[in-house]
């Protein structure tokens, strides 16, 4: 399965806010943790911050800290916000022919399995593994 | 906290009754037969004596061409008594009672549409094993 940039900073920038929901940890200290741009660290914060999973960040040295349940908050649940929904994908070439339909099959396959992954595994589940 | 024991004749209209409720399938003599000496079917009872929950399981060997495992086959817990750590003290009791029998490995099959199980499963640290469950309608 292949994420975008946003999704996998998403992901990596909520469990380390998770990992101690007392911390706060500005755009620049995350960038720089993960070796990419706070500019574009900044514009996923403020998409996990609609979705009330974070919350803060005023100006460029403002920090967030996490608001959400590391127990509810699956690791589906960041994807989503992210990615388009498994409905909403451009139609594909040639999906109306056989050979389309049974390949559609396959990647759907793929996609139920992926899913059935990532909304099982929550942040808590995340943070305890070893 | 509810106490864990091994399963008993006499809990058995408890635990269809339970697992009745729960998936809407009766099975009795699937549950009589989960009884067997070579199977673990342990339940949690709450200090009041009603059946909070139950799990069961069994030592498989060279299924499949793998190792013998400690495979769980059903888990439940009456919905009044979840988020109380039962299921976790039943699967912990399952697995000591496997390695006590020298099983190194467990295994279970989910549906993987059934989150909460998944989730569960996940949270005790078990992950997708080597196989892959493959399947066909042949009605």
């Amino acid at each position: 399965m292949k994420l975008q940039t946003a999704t996998r900073l998403g992901l990596y920038a909520i469990l380390e806010l998770a990992r101690d929901p007392e911390r706060t940890l500005s755009a620049a200290d995350l960038a720089e943790r993960f070796g990419v741009s706070s500019h574009h660290l900044a514009k996923v914060l403020r998409t996990l911050g609609a979705a009330g999973l974070v919350r803060g960040g005023r100006g460029a040295s403002g920090g967030y800290r996490f608001t959400g349940n590391r127990r509810r908050t699956t690791l589906m649940d960041i994807v989503a916000l992210f990615e388009p929904a498994p409905g909403q994908r451009a139609k594909e070439p040639g999906q109306d022919t056989d050979i389309g339909r049974a390949l559609q099959r396959v990647l759907l396959e793929i996609d139920e399995i992926a899913e059935a992954t990532l909304r099982s595994i929550s942040l808590e589940t995340m943070l305890k593994a070893k | 906290m509810a106490t864990i024991r091994p399963a008993q004749a006499a809990d058995l209209p408890a635990i269809s009754a339970l697992d009745e409720r729960e998936t809407g399938v009766a099975k009795p003599d699937y549950w009589r037969d989960m009884l067997a000496s070579d199977r673990h079917f342990l339940v949690a009872e709450t200090d009041k004596g009603a059946i909070a929950g139950f799990i069961a399981g069994e030592i498989r060997a060279f299924e499949f061409g793998q190792p013998a495992a400690g495979w769980v086959h059903a888990i439940q817990i009456d919905p009044r008594q979840r988020q109380r750590g039962i299921a976790s003290a039943l699967f912990e009791a399952l697995i000591a009672r496997f390695k006590e029998r020298g099983v190194t490995r467990v295994r279970t099959l989910v549906d993987r549409k059934d989150h909460l199980i998944l989730s569960f499963f996940r949270a005790q640290g078990m992950v997708a094993g080597p196989s892959l469950q493959l399947d066909m309608d042949v009605s």
